[in-house]
């Protein structure tokens, strides 16, 4: 886990203008763009995320997707983008060449370092494996530092799996254990065919018999769905301690001052996204926080 | 019957259980084989026989009109199929088919039933073990009728 740390004299209320380079479709409603700012911005951490203004519209926090070896090479930023509002579909409506403004990264990352030596068991619901992919990139990239590596994903649907073909290839890996469950598979008569696991991705965890003693586990979704995985985790052993999750609230200032992002103590924004599972237990099962 | 009992012990479901008990299970169980495709039962059908898997997974399917099977959950290794076997009417309410080569142990549901009238012990102890099981399943139900991803 890392804070943000922006480069003296880099103000973190200013966006920087950014080129978009290309821009993917990956299930319906998301989209991946590459952007390229006009200036370098700090270096980021998996977990870490950008605002990103859509000038007319207003700003959006979306996480860093892309691959931080790369990025830290100087190479292009990458956000996963799903269209659920006035910003966020503006923003996956550009097109390559457009400009956007840009500010970051904010927040704390994953826990890559407290990572090395253990096991390492990622969870991911949905648009979570977002946010979760440059750890997975991160954990491929130095796969000798980590003990084994597992990757459950839970989607809602065929159509919906992010990012498939990475998935693909990172199933075909004897080194990494991928499991992609659905919620519903559908018929074979609708849609693309289905042929794996069906049931939510929870009901995964206790199939790999982890080591509790050993592993650690970062976890990415929608809230409920982050809840009852570490529910099923600590239910196998694992304490609190060792799970992380990523947290989401609609963000302003993206650095603690404006409170718009406040879960119970916290300000998601500067004291997260990432949070170890034990600060958040006490208020993740409260109806309004 | 002795390597059936060394299976019937080294279940998870049955871990723990005294040697009394795994040899009246012992005396309720087969060891079965199913190839891919083939349906372990039927909906509609009596709920005679439960599934231990020990290898290979299952498709837990619901047909519609004009939309043809769905599958709502798929099973694999150490899980166990059918749970209607429990309560009366005794009756499958949704298709099992094999997606891949399934090795399983078959327990005979009425032989099981019985011996647990007879022997309340062994009930509750079978209730205890099967009973997480049917709370696992719901839990997971609800979570999935959530539909979190939407």
């Amino acid at each position: 886990m890392r804070a943000a740390a922006l480069p003296p004299g880099q103000d973190p209320w200013a966006p920087i203008p950014a080129r978009v380079l290309s821009r993917r479709a990956e299930t319906p409603g998301t989209w991946t763009l590459e952007i390229a700012p006009s200036a370098p911005l700090a270096p980021w951490a998996p977990g870490q995320f950008n605002m990103l203004w859509l000038f007319g519209a207003g700003e959006s926090a979306i996480s860093h997707s892309g691959d931080p070896t790369v990025a830290h090479q100087g190479g292009p930023i990458r956000h996963t983008i799903r269209a659920v509002g006035a910003v966020t579909e503006g923003l996956v409506a550009l097109r390559p060449g457009a400009v956007l403004g840009v500010r970051g990264p904010f927040g704390t990352g994953w826990p890559m370092d407290q990572a090395e030596g253990r096991d390492v068991v990622v969870i991911a619901g949905g648009l979570g494996l977002a946010p979760l992919r440059p750890a997975i990139l991160h954990l491929i990239a130095h796969r000798a530092r980590f003990g084994r590596v597992a990757l459950l994903c839970g989607m809602r649907s065929p159509e919906a799996i992010l990012f498939r073909r990475e998935l693909e290839r990172w199933s075909a890996r004897l080194d990494l254990e991928v499991h992609v469950t659905l919620d519903h598979a559908g018929p074979p008569s609708q849609g693309p065919g289905w042929h794996g696991e069906v049931g939510v991705v929870t009901r995964l965890v206790p199939r790999l018999r982890l080591d509790p003693a050993r592993t650690l586990a970062m976890v990415c979704g929608p809230e409920v769905m982050m809840r009852f995985a570490a529910q099923a985790l600590i239910d196998g052993g694992l304490p609190s301690a060792a799970i992380w999750l990523s947290m989401e609230r609609h963000m302003k200032c993206a650095v603690g001052l404006c409170g718009r992002c406040q879960f119970g103590p916290e300000l998601i924004c500067r004291d997260g996204p990432v949070f170890r599972h034990d600060r958040l237990a006490p208020f993740l099962a409260l109806g309004e926080v | 019957m002795e390597s059936l009992a060394r299976i019937v012990r080294d279940l998870p479901l049955f871990a723990g259980l005294n040697e009394d008990f795994c040899e009246l299970i012992t005396g309720c169980v087969r060891n079965i084989r199913f190839a891919p495709g083939e349906y372990l039962f039927r909906e509609g059908q009596p709920a005679d026989e439960m599934y231990l898997l020990r290898a290979g997974r299952v498709a837990l399917e619901v047909t519609a009109p004009g939309r043809g099977a769905v599958t709502f959950q798929t099973l694999g290794e150490g899980e166990l199929v059918g749970l209607s076997w429990l309560v009366p009417p005794w009756r499958w309410t949704y298709d099992a088919r094999a997606l891949e080569t399934v090795r399983a142990i078959g327990i005979d549901a009425a032989c099981l039933r019985g011996k647990c009238e007879a022997d309340p012990a062994l009930g509750y102890e079978m209730m205890k073990r099967f009973m997480p099981v049917l709370v696992e399943r719901l839990h997971a139900t609800r979570l999935q009728m959530l539909d979190v991803y939407g």
